[in-house]
């Protein structure tokens, strides 16, 4: 049909522009595709968050309690307890099943409030680059970029109490600022493309240029910077279990580093206690990172031509 | 804009960033629990009269801008407070613990910068290189390990099974002369084991991708092409400029190697600031807590000036922008 479309075929804008962005995003996953790093630690993640999202139904409860667990207590693995028991007689691998659940929320919410912010600020400092807007929010950024997020998050955590919320919502604000130094210079770099000055000269208010032009065109640098982010607030989680500061009302692989480690595992040679947790957040920590990486070089051409 | 200048206003924002320090340091602790008092009745039982008693002793009836002025008063003579458990003035305590720490923080960093940036000058050299591939995954998993958990897993190995090393401490006490010393070092071996490995993956990775920029950077193509030999292009063209952002990097990471000190001290009992500050957490010390956490901020951001500063002199560049 060379002679016109016809009428049903004419489309809006909008599904234009999602056209546009869906074959985007299938050129770069094509890409990603072809990057081994990547897809190795894309696959151990999906296998992690199915064990998530399903182990847990799997898993009666009782045992879950210290007052209600029946096995053995601290009893090496074996055919029955293929990870053994810790001192409640609770299997290990119920808890750990438990731990994936509970680190991985900590890492996808910590990482999404950090996202949140630190998009937020690096986005209207970035637009406003150069005005007293962008001085402020540049300044504060450097002060939390300074202080030492450990002893931050250490205070934070100690004077509002260790629960799992306030654990994720003391990671998002510790670690922001490095994603607001991205998210800010790469703004400033867009706005700067004659597209954004034709968008002006059309009438194009801050919130319609934010939000429509700079935002798409900052989103992948920032979705590559969130899955880092996602590796580090698990970390984050860890480090602060172990210092007694992981979340009270939860068990999370920090969590059981932190009892094993309280209860003398060490010196008695509980082994099956201490190490499993150890091992699942360093391969979902690597895995994430291995991905992160790999988006980075799909994402930024720069990598890519190298 | 001279060198003198530049120093200057690197001076101005440091002081500007430990204003800030002190002001969230004391609406962190004094005005969002409701106030030191709160925090008290949080770990200790008190009655209504002790809270009353205790709000005037410590002057929280007066009015909140005279506090803050009162707060920095003391803050800038080096009084810190009472620890709320041993009663002893938190100012001495924590001098008391610098020393171990910055032996180990001292040690752990030198020997993960001199490591880390030795793999990363020979893995970005030789991208793609056998010895490349195999250092930057390894140098990912070692980032990827919790450092409290692989101080553990070394206890647990070579104190624990093999009986290697002590169990943790700073020493076994009533030696003198050498045989103190080689006691320390006996103790000293697994913390600083540790938090090198768990920082020398970084650097390697840092360095790596500095070096594999200033590789594709144009002089090193014509120093190439005017016959200079490749040992020279590496020494004197690529590994210099390489080192620049490595070195404002491993500043800027000492915020992050004091965390983890924190972990490996309170995973070895390695008496420092780590230490204490783990104690004081368990004990909901808050006087300490909040004096650990402005003295460590102020470090860093002493640190960080000391990075600009030296960067500034190392690069002239620096000082013009």
């Amino acid at each position: 049909m060379a002679t016109g479309e016809r009428i049903d075929g004419v489309r809006s804008p909008r599904a234009l522009v999602w056209e546009r962005r869906r074959a985007a995003a299938g050129a770069h996953w094509a890409a990603f595709r072809h990057n081994r790093q990547g897809t190795v630690g894309l696959g151990i993640l999906t296998l992690f968050v199915a064990v998530a999202v399903a182990g847990p139904m799997f898993i009666d409860q009782a045992s879950m309690e210290p007052a209600t667990a029946d096995g053995p207590l601290l009893a090496a693995p074996s055919l029955a307890y293929p990870l053994g028991t810790d001192n409640f007689g609770r299997s290990m691998l119920s808890l750990m099943v438990q731990g994936a659940r509970i680190s991985l929320l900590v890492g996808f919410t910590a990482a999404m409030g950090t996202m949140l912010i630190g998009a937020s600020v690096g986005i209207t400092a970035g637009y406003f680059g150069g005005t007293r807007v962008d001085t402020v929010l540049n300044g504060v950024t450097n002060w939390f970029l300074v202080l030492p997020w450990i002893a931050l998050a250490i205070a934070l955590t100690a004077v509002i109490g260790p629960t799992l919320v306030n654990v994720i919502v003391v990671i998002a604000i510790t670690s922001w600022a490095s994603t607001a130094r991205v998210v800010r210079s790469q703004a400033l770099s867009v706005k700067e493309r004659p597209f954004i000055e034709r968008s002006r000269a059309l009438g194009a208010g801050h919130r319609h240029l934010i939000t429509r032009h700079v935002l798409p065109n900052v989103f992948p640098i920032l979705f590559a910077n969130a899955v880092l982010m996602i590796a580090l607030a698990i970390l984050s989680e860890t480090t602060l279990s172990i210092l007694g500061l992981g979340p009270a009302d939860a068990i999370s692989w920090g969590r059981i580093i932190d009892d094993s480690f309280s209860a003398g595992a060490l010196s008695a040679g509980w082994w099956w206690w201490l190490i499993p947790p150890g091992l699942a957040i360093m391969s979902v920590t690597l895995s994430f990172t291995m991905v992160g990486f790999a988006l980075d070089e799909v994402l930024s051409p720069r990598l890519r031509s190298r | 804009m001279g060198s003198r200048g530049y120093v200057a206003r690197k001076l101005v924002q440091a002081g500007f960033t430990l204003a800030f320090v002190l002001t969230f340091n004391f609406f962190l602790f004094r005005v969002l629990p409701g106030d030191p008092v709160g925090l008290l009745a949080k770990s200790q039982r008190l009655t209504e009269a002790d809270v009353a008693g205790l709000r005037a002793e410590l002057g929280l009836d007066q009015p909140i801008g005279r506090q803050y002025l009162t707060y920095v008063g003391q803050t800038l003579t080096g009084n810190l407070g009472v620890s709320l458990r041993t009663a002893r003035d938190v100012t001495a305590t924590i001098w008391s613990r610098i020393g171990p720490t910055v032996l180990l923080v001292g040690l752990g960093t030198l020997f993960s910068t001199v490591i880390g940036i030795w793999i990363g000058i020979k893995g970005g050299w030789r991208r793609g290189s056998r010895f490349d591939t195999s250092t930057l995954y390894g140098s990912l998993a070692l980032y990827s390990i919790p450092e409290g958990w692989l101080g553990m897993l070394l206890l647990l190995a070579l104190s624990g099974a093999l009986g290697l090393f002590p169990a943790g401490g700073f020493e076994l006490g009533g030696r003198t002369g050498t045989a103190r010393f080689v006691d320390v070092l006996d103790h000293l071996f697994l913390p600083v084991l540790t938090l090198t490995l768990g920082y020398v993956g970084q650097y390697a990775i840092i360095m790596r991708s500095s070096m594999i920029d200033v590789l594709g950077e144009e002089y090193v193509t014509s120093a190439r092409a005017k016959g200079v030999p490749e040992h020279l292009v590496r020494r004197r063209h690529v590994v210099p400029n390489a080192f620049l952002p490595t070195f404002t990097l491993i500043f800027l990471n000492f915020g992050f190697v004091l965390g983890g000190a924190i972990v490996v001290e309170a995973v070895f009992s390695w008496p420092g600031l780590g230490l204490l500050t783990y104690e004081a957490i368990n004990q909901l010390d808050f006087p300490v807590i909040q004096g650990v956490f402005l003295v460590s901020s102020a470090a860093v951001v002493v640190f960080n000036l000391l990075a600009d500063v030296t960067y500034g002199y190392l690069d002239p560049r620096v000082r013009a922008a």
